[in-house]
């Protein structure tokens, strides 16, 4: 497995608080990695860090083998990282097709268009001039990785996505990962639900008070292993 | 007749509030920033003009040709170079870094300009008048800046709804650290807006540099009017702010119809009234 990203003894500070210590992570290629967590474990931080949205040393994260953990946020997309924030945070005085074009703005080019979102998630073609946050969460959720597929991204991170939505909606926001990940987009997801990243995901690290706390491939890790590297019991 | 003639000059007047007021609303609208010298970058474009006038012999309607592109790539630079530092959740940093530019630019040209007051000289078009009835005629240099203020909100409605700057400032202005992880360079996104406010700045002080005298004192009245006429209107609604223009230009009409000297205190109790029975302004901007 060639390794798309890696980061390596990655610590995280909002001010003086310490809220990731010594991160080892690395995603491959093509894979789909799921990271789990309680509240607080610092699953958001780390992708705040690797997107640039903290600021860190350079060398503590490596995207296709460049140190990229100084850049800022506005360059690390350029590079091909994407996300899909957690509350999904649409901009609320744009219009569904705006909030997409503005995942376009890191001007990237590949399979992912206005056209091919669209069919991805045709109910948000008939709604592209409603308002985003005007959408009901499920499909707001279809708006925020759409946006984060307009920028053609190599790896998509996900935080979060089946936060506050109904159980079938989950299904229908998870179905769409095998297209997303056919296209050669690698994800990573952020999720509280154990269940849906197991059954998701090709690896799964579990965070705990700002470290990875259990590492290993969904047939490998049992339920007793998981909750307590997940509770710390 | 005097009273129709009155309210009808009021409206004209608002125009040139609504152009004092447009670059106000625009940079609160995109980076929540409340420019205190506001007011002092106006008298500064029309001291600009004036020299520029001077100095190539020139219409002072032509040296808009100069003076806008200037003011615009100094709103740039000014933004690039101190606000977006100021910027952050604290609102009180720019307002004093602000307050301080409002004091350098007085003083700057204080110092350049002495303290005499001073008009663009436009010639015929200052008194040319256009007769509707009897008793009763248009002016074409107040005809001409309510013109230009309609286009000019009507070209930034454009700007804003329907190119990609536009929705680039309107996502910025809803969360920047989103818009960050898309690409924006928001430093950028910023100084862009202030230049476009500048530009705006620019025809304002062009235009108020003909109709009436000036002098280096008197920017913080103009930032006065324009708060007056953007709050009035509703914050971040450009059109609004045109019609807070119109209610603040027709009240000291009305004022000064009454007794001249009333004429700024009506503007100020037309305001108030609409502050007790409007807090948010006569049109705010709806947020989805």
């Amino acid at each position: 497995m060639t390794p798309l990203l890696e980061t390596r003894a990655l610590e995280a500070f909002y001010g003086d608080f310490q809220a990731l210590f010594g991160v080892d992570f690395t995603v491959g290629e093509g894979e789909t990695v799921a990271i789990i967590g309680a509240n607080g474990a610092g699953k958001s931080t780390f992708l705040k860090s690797i997107t640039g949205v903290l600021s860190n040393r350079s060398d503590a994260i490596r995207f296709k083998n460049e140190p990229i953990g100084a850049l800022a946020a506005n360059h690390v997309v350029r590079r091909g990282i994407a996300m899909v924030p957690e509350g999904r945070r649409l901009f609320p005085s744009l219009s569904v097709e705006e909030n997409l074009q503005m995942g376009a703005m890191s001007k990237r080019s590949g399979h992912w268009t206005l056209d091919t979102v669209y069919r991805l998630f045709p109910v948000l073609k008939e709604r592209r001039y409603s308002p985003g946050t005007a959408l009901s969460g499920g499909q707001q959720q279809m708006v925020a990785i759409g946006r984060g597929l307009m920028a053609n991204p190599d790896l998509l991170l996900c935080d979060e996505i089946s936060l506050g939505l109904a159980p079938i909606i989950i299904k229908d926001i998870y179905a769409a990962i095998p297209s997303i990940t056919e296209e050669g987009t690698t994800v990573a997801v952020v999720e509280q639900d154990i269940n849906q990243a197991l059954a998701v995901a090709d690896r799964v690290y579990c965070f705990q008070e700002g470290r990875v706390s259990l590492e290993g491939t969904p047939d490998t890790l049992t339920r007793e292993r998981i909750s307590a590297a997940y509770f710390g019991l | 007749m005097d009273w129709v003639n009155a309210i009808v000059q009021g409206i004209f007047v608002g125009g040139l509030y609504a152009l004092f007021a447009t670059g106000l609303s625009l940079i609160f609208g995109v980076m929540r920033l409340v420019n205190i010298a506001h007011g002092d970058l106006i008298i500064l474009a029309a001291f600009l003009s004036l020299a520029v006038v001077d100095g190539l012999n020139i219409h002072p309607l032509v040296s808009l040709v100069i003076v806008v592109p200037v003011m615009a790539v100094f709103g740039y630079a000014l933004q690039r170079g101190i606000l977006n530092f100021t910027l952050g959740k604290d609102i009180l940093p720019p307002l004093l870094v602000t307050f301080g530019l409002s004091v350098i630019i007085q003083n700057a040209l204080l110092e350049t300009f002495s303290a005499d007051s001073q008009r663009l000289q436009a010639g015929a078009i200052e008194t040319a008048s256009i007769p509707i009835t009897q008793g009763l005629a248009i002016g074409v240099l107040p005809l001409i800046i309510f013109i230009t203020a309609i286009v000019v909100i009507g070209g930034l409605q454009f700007v804003f709804y329907q190119t990609t700057l536009g929705r680039v400032f309107r996502a910025t202005s809803d969360d920047a650290v989103t818009a960050r992880t898309m690409g924006i360079d928001n430093n950028h996104v910023f100084a862009l807006a202030m230049a476009l406010a500048l530009a705006v700045v620019a025809i304002a002080g062009v235009l108020m540099g003909i109709r009436t005298n000036f002098d280096p004192a008197v920017g913080p009245a103009r930032l006065l009017f324009a708060f007056e006429a953007v709050i009035m209107g509703g914050l971040g609604n450009l059109w609004g702010t045109l019609a807070g223009g119109i209610i603040l230009g027709v009240a000291q009409a009305i004022g000064a119809q009454i007794n001249p000297g009333w004429q700024i205190l009506a503007g100020h109790i037309a305001f108030l009234i609409v502050l007790v029975i409007r807090p948010n302004g006569l049109f705010p901007r709806v947020q989805g």
